[in-house]
């Protein structure tokens, strides 16, 4: 009897804590499912293996899908210029229209780039 | 005499607020440009690096995309924006911030323009410690025409453990920054140059940049 009170009384006092904790550190709402974005932006940067990046970001890419997020800008194109790197042309290709698709902002850049590699050129 | 007070009172009141929020400045920044031109979509460029660090640029330049497309903007591709230039022989960010805007609105078709210097990268040592410490400044320039819409600094340090920089999205940031600088000795500047980027960056902030379209806040403030 004595024990579950305390323990109720411990309940109560941990429920309490979890709401104020909720209350201070609960994560923002944000606009887009961000997953490995960034982080393999620096990985490119930093000159790692495409093939890993690539395995990354298609992963991101699931998992934002699964959530229901959306996804960020430039994660498309990103992910076109890492297939264009290891010379898969037509994926390049799908991505760069799915980033036109979802962000039309993108279109003036991403047809340059087209019309570029349309022409042989390197991106 | 009565009016001159309340008008006196007007002018105090957003230095009372600012001084609540901790190191912005008094001053309320001059929106009329911004506002004006309505910029959807930001190219942000190499960052030009004061810092001794060598990775610094890179390490900045990697974290930009996240605050400024949570404003509400449309962000190119950074690694591929750098991809561009280097196909093009510019290689170096001071280069890259000399060109002319027009030009640079021909090729990716952005509105603005986002100008970063790393003012401080890296480790400050004193006697009895090291403090990592990130610092930039930022432009943002209308690429239509030149003007500059924005200016802002900000910085970030490792050292911020009492004051996690006001809840929220860089309170967590900070959080997050702060603890993985405890598990990391290896790369402890990235994490610190997050924060730094997310208070320079993100809008909603004493003298920020503005909510960008595709956000709910958009044309709110």
């Amino acid at each position: 009897m004595h024990i579950t009170l305390i323990k109720r009384a411990g309940l109560v006092l941990a429920l309490a804590g979890s709401a104020f904790l909720t209350g201070c550190a609960s994560p923002p709402k944000t606009l887009y499912g961000w997953e490995g974005y960034q982080p393999q932006v620096y990985q490119h940067f930093k000159g790692e293996s495409t093939d890993q990046q690539i395995a990354e970001m298609e992963k991101s890419l699931q998992t934002i899908s699964a959530r229901g997020a959306s996804v960020p800008p430039g994660f498309h194109a990103h992910l076109g210029m890492l297939y264009s790197l290891t010379g898969k042309s037509d994926q390049m290709v799908a991505q760069f229209e799915d980033e036109k698709k979802l962000f039309p902002e993108s279109a003036a850049y991403m047809d340059f780039l087209l019309s570029k590699v349309s022409k042989g050129e390197k991106l | 005499m009565i009016k001159r007070i309340f008008k006196l009172a007007a002018c105090l009141a957003p230095m009372l607020l600012a001084v609540g929020c901790a190191t912005q400045k008094a001053t309320p920044y001059d929106y009329t440009a911004f506002k004006a031109a309505q910029p959807r979509s930001i190219l942000v460029l190499p960052p030009l690096n004061n810092s001794p660090e060598v990775n610094a640029g890179n390490s900045v330049y990697a974290q930009v995309t996240y605050p400024l497309a949570e404003a509400g903007y449309y962000v190119l591709p950074v690694a591929l924006v750098n991809e561009t230039f280097k196909q093009n022989g510019m290689t170096t960010s001071a280069d890259i911030h000399m060109l002319p805007p027009a030009k640079l609105k021909e090729i990716f078709g952005a509105d603005a323009g986002m100008y970063i210097t790393i003012t401080r990268y890296g480790s400050t040592y004193t006697v009895l410690d090291s403090v990592v410490v990130v610092a930039a400044e930022a432009k943002l320039v209308d690429l239509k025409t030149g003007a500059v819409l924005w200016t802002g600094t900000a910085s970030a340090s490792n050292n911020e453990g009492g004051n996690n920089g006001g809840g929220g999205l860089i309170g967590a940031l900070v959080a997050a920054a702060v603890k993985q600088v405890i598990n990391s000795t290896t790369d402890q500047s990235h994490p610190v140059a997050g924060v730094t980027s997310a208070r320079l960056l993100s809008a909603g902030y004493n003298n920020g940049i503005l909510y960008g379209p595709r956000s709910a806040n958009y044309s709110k403030q």
